[in-house]
């Protein structure tokens, strides 16, 4: 394994730890480049983490554009190969209600298939037995491979497997200033927010993967990238309701999207322009949360009488055509903008466009333009090269965890794949749980703060699950807390992140807060404020 | 806003706050660290079970069923009953032979009572007990209840039934498979007294275990068959008969009428409030001023009540230690409300008779201290636990009735 730890020197520098940056730069370190890769804050903090977390089949596309559509089909085919720890195969439904037009099934369907998509239509009667919750009042139903998606799971993977492959990962550094020599794009210089020092990075080509923040990192090299920031706000529910994803089969409207993932599910979206201004700073609203419940009702009744956990929105960065600045042609998919072509800017690219579904595909053709670029000959293996997590389970004898078929560890089998094999399950206290609702064990905990570039307790929760139960950090905050401070050696920092953790899982909970989940949050404080004492 | 006002959830395990109440009140949790605990096993397992089957854990055989869990519970999440119906639902062990047997109470009490006597003395032997322990694993520190030579039905068939018809009131006694195979003698107590008070006893046409056994051993579907079959009996004696349905067991009781509906899907709405326990029965006669009660002037004991765990669950204790306390020559001693660890057929396996004793020893040593001639409880399996793992005697409270009330009195009384 090579290491560029040292160095301040690299082939290629990817700004932004998204999906599409940590993907890019795995099939860049997985082609033999020296990569670095910078993110502001921590991976798949932007629309990354905010959306379905949906194996989209691409039938949602079929109809409008069906060039996504099979972009769609082909990634999910490969991404239930390659990553299938943070895949769920659940299938998904589009459905027909009484007030849709059942004629639309047949456009549908015939899109679908020429897209490359397996629809069958199934009996409404079949579709109830498949998915009990569904709307019994369903006229029409359409079987497609749709599935779920831990987008955390992904990224954290293809970073594991980049630093594998020698990539360098550099989260809480954030890109101040492209630095330029005339029209060439030498490097960049980063703020480190944890030491607060700059540094500056060089490489001959720099690759934009910011996402919505994607335009001002090219806007600081007077390069303009139009993007139309999309606010989609989505609703978690406390568990489970369905088991095969859920979508009306019409054009696509609002929240009209049931996933089930891991222990919850989630109805989305909202779809509403935001300024830029206000990207970093997305609220839900009452009438948002209003409509995403009495929509998603129709596609299972029983959400109504259920529990909601959280609420969030993401914003999508969508792009524009380049010969239509007005945005009305906004595209779904892939853009890779070569600045040296389009601006006369050399050495820096943008990636942008796409879908979390289309991640791995846009880090090729990422990738491809720097291997150009480069002059480097390698081919990409990522549609076949299976991710840390999804690779074959590691034989007894190399195992941390033992006896990984134990109830206790399923949990973290299926959040981490073989990799759960290097959990730590030696002592009970290991063996404990931190997250009751989620099942993290202690040992799952620190081997997150050891290796996975935890800096904080939201960044361990992206890893692990910790906190994202019904508790919502009632029970594991402390705990978790506790540990971020054994292992970073601060009581300081343990006390301050267990203010921001809770703060951070209150912002989610505030705009659903009546029936149960009040009662909880009430529970909280309590324990927090007049247990713990804080304020 | 429309849609959050009624976003309330049906889900019960979603009330949950993960105050953990419940596994605090967990008799289990602080001696086998095996068992997850009532808030993991019950509300937090049931969502990940939502998941996948793989999430259920067979450690939630380690629940008693006492259903403390629930009495502790502040937002009223029904915690035992989300364990058992996880263990129903998803466990794939099979119930074994020695299961079978702890469970199927009548067909074995049926069995033993035709040949009492040689079953009796052989479950005292050692090379007997020895090898219950060790091909059955049923643990050779337990003495199992006698088996009597006449059931309860038979005596009362011969002896009772022809003299009931002449009382006023009538009523129906649910006996239970305690009474009818191991001791008739409570059935003949509760006969005595109910008599005193005015009631004529019936039984019913038809009557099965109630099933805790079968449930708790994993034999769902024959348990769901005998709910059939006593609710079908119960609904002629209620309605058609318009008798009540009382029993002597405070599990039996508890079990037709808050674990039927949802446990075993068997609906007992129409009789539900009909069925009652027989300490409750009648003290709640007395409170309404509807029969009296006489004590002889020369009864005179020590003892102390202990509250069984589903009696706790029914929130009923205070009728039995009412009706104790109005006896003129009764020392009464309250017990701390606690399990005493046998869990009705838990505590028989080997397995679980270490946390059994466990659970207990802080009772018997209490018990001990009191110094009383004898502990009173409604529950037989208590009993069995109490009189095994202490010096003392139990009886049933409905046995100190019929010791300390002056009977002829108290029958002419009822009379006008």
């Amino acid at each position: 394994m090579k290491h560029f730890d040292q160095t301040n020197e690299f082939d290629v520098i990817i700004v932004g730890g998204g999906i599409t940056g940590a993907g890019t730069a795995r099939d860049c370190a997985l082609r033999g480049l020296r990569v670095l890769l910078l993110e502001r804050r921590d991976f798949a903090t932007g629309a990354t983490g905010r959306n379905h977390g949906l194996l989209h089949s691409g039938a949602r596309y079929a109809v409008t554009d069906s060039e996504s559509a099979a972009e769609c089909i082909r990634e999910n085919m490969i991404l239930r190969h390659i990553a299938s720890h943070c895949v769920e195969q659940n299938d998904g439904l589009f459905i027909s209600l009484p007030e849709d037009d059942i004629a639309y099934q047949t456009t549908f369907v015939e899109s679908c298939r020429k897209a490359g998509i397996d629809a069958e239509v199934i009996d409404p009667q079949e579709a109830r037995l498949l998915e009990p919750s569904v709307n019994p009042d369903l006229i029409g139903a359409v079987r497609v491979p749709d599935g779920s998606v831990d987008p955390f799971r992904l990224t954290l993977a293809n970073i594991i497997d980049a630093k594998q492959h020698g990539a360098v990962i550099k989260t809480y550094q954030e890109v101040s200033e492209i630095l330029h020599e005339g029209n060439r794009v030498i490097g960049v210089r980063a703020y480190n927010h944890v030491t607060r020092e700059m540094h500056d990075f060089y490489a001959p080509l720099t690759i934009n993967a910011g996402g919505i923040w994607g335009h001002g990192i090219a806007a600081k090299v007077g390069i303009r990238v139009d993007m139309f920031p999309a606010k989609g706000a989505l609703l978690i529910f406390g568990h489970r309701v369905n088991n095969v994803v859920l979508n009306r089969c019409r054009k696509p409207a609002n929240a009209d999207i049931l996933v089930p993932g891991d222990t919850i599910c989630v109805i989305g979206t909202t779809s509403s322009r935001v300024p830029f201004e206000e990207v970093d700073e997305i609220r839900v609203t009452p009438d948002e949360v209003d409509l995403l419940l009495s929509e998603g009702s129709k596609l299972a009744p029983s959400l109504a009488a259920t529990r909601v956990l959280r609420a969030y929105a993401g914003v999508r960065p969508l792009v524009a055509a380049d010969n239509d600045p007005s945005g009305r042609n906004i595209s779904r998919g892939i853009v890779l903008l070569d600045h040296a072509k389009r601006d006369g800017v050399e050495g820096f690219a943008t990636i942008t466009g796409g879908k979390l579904m289309t991640y791995r595909l846009m880090a090729q053709w990422a990738t491809d333009l720097a291997c150009q670029k480069l002059g480097v000959d390698a081919k990409c293996v990522t549609m076949t090269e299976q991710l840390p997590g999804s690779r074959p389970c590691k034989p007894k004898s190399e195992r941390k965890v033992y006896d990984m078929n134990t109830p206790k560890f399923t949990a973290a089998v299926a959040r981490h794949g073989e990799m759960a094999a290097e959990i730590s399950s030696k002592t009970p206290c290991d063996n404990s749980f931190v997250c009751e609702c989620e099942n993290v064990t202690v040992g799952e905990v620190r081997h997150a703060l050891e290796k996975w570039h935890v800096n904080t307790l939201v960044d361990l929760r992206r890893r692990t699950r910790v906190g994202m139960g019904t508790c919502q950090g009632e029970l594991c905050a402390c705990r978790t807390a506790n540990l971020l401070g054994e292992v970073s050696g601060s009581v300081e920092k343990a006390e301050s992140e267990l203010k921001d953790f809770l703060q951070e899982r209150w912002k989610g909970t505030y705009p659903i807060c009546w029936g149960d989940a009040l009662r909880e949050a009430e529970y909280t404080r309590w324990v927090y404020g007049s247990v713990c004492g804080m304020n | 806003m429309k849609m959050q006002e009624l976003n309330i959830s049906d889900n019960n395990f979603e009330q949950c706050t993960k105050c953990t109440a419940c596994t605090v009140y967990c008799p289990v949790v602080p001696l086998n660290a095996l068992y997850p605990g009532p808030k993991q096993a019950g509300p937090d397992g049931e969502r990940l079970r939502l998941k996948g089957e793989s999430f259920y854990d067979e450690a939630l055989k380690y629940c008693l069923n006492c259903k403390r869990c629930e009495v502790a519970c502040p937002s009223n999440v029904k915690i035992g009953d989300i364990i058992q119906l996880a263990r129903i639902k998803y466990s794939r062990k099979k119930p074994s032979l020695r299961d079978r047997m702890l469970a199927s109470t009548d067909f074995m009490g049926s069995m033993a009572t035709t040949f009492a006597p040689l079953v009796n003395q052989s479950l005292k032997l050692k090379p007997v007990k020895w090898a219950l322990d060790s091909v059955l694993k049923i643990d050779a520190h337990r003495t199992f209840p006698n088996y009597a030579s006449q059931t309860f039905e038979n005596w009362f068939k011969k002896n009772a039934e022809p003299k009931q018809k002449k009382f006023k009131h009538q009523m129906t006694f649910f006996h239970g498979c305690y009474i009818n195979y191991n001791y008739p003698q409570l059935g003949r107590d509760m006969v005595a007294v109910m008599n005193a008070l005015g009631y004529g006893v019936n039984l019913m046409d038809e009557e099965k275990c109630c099933g805790v056994a079968l449930m708790s051993n994993g034999l769902i579907d024959k348990a769901r068959k005998n709910a059939e079959t006593n609710i079908r009996a119960i609904r002629h004696e209620v309605i058609d008969e318009k008798r009540p349905v009382v029993g002597a067991s405070t599990t039996c009781i508890f079990t037709m009428r808050d674990e039927y509906p949802h446990l075993l899907g068997v609906d007992n709405a129409e009789v539900r409030h009909e069925i009652n326990l027989a300490t409750r029965f009648i003290n709640q006669l007395v409170e309404d001023g509807k029969v009296k009660l006489v004590f002889r002037k020369d009864y005179h004991s020590r003892i102390a009540y202990h509250t069984p765990c589903h009696m706790a669950k029914l929130g009923w204790q205070y009728h039995s230690i009412s009706l104790l306390r109005m006896i003129p020559g009764l020392d009464f001693v309250a017990l701390d409300s606690q399990c005493c660890g046998i869990g009705g057929t838990y505590g028989f396996k080997k397995e679980n008779y270490k946390v059994s004793q466990g659970i207990g020893a802080s009772l018997f040593r209490q018990i001990e201290e009191s110094e009383v001639d004898f502990v009173s409880t409604d529950c037989e399996t208590c009993k069995w636990q109490i009189e095994m793992s202490t010096s003392v005697k139990v009886k049933h409270p409905i046995s100190v009735l019929a010791e300390a009330l002056d009977l002829d009195t108290t029958t002419k009384l009822n009379l006008k």
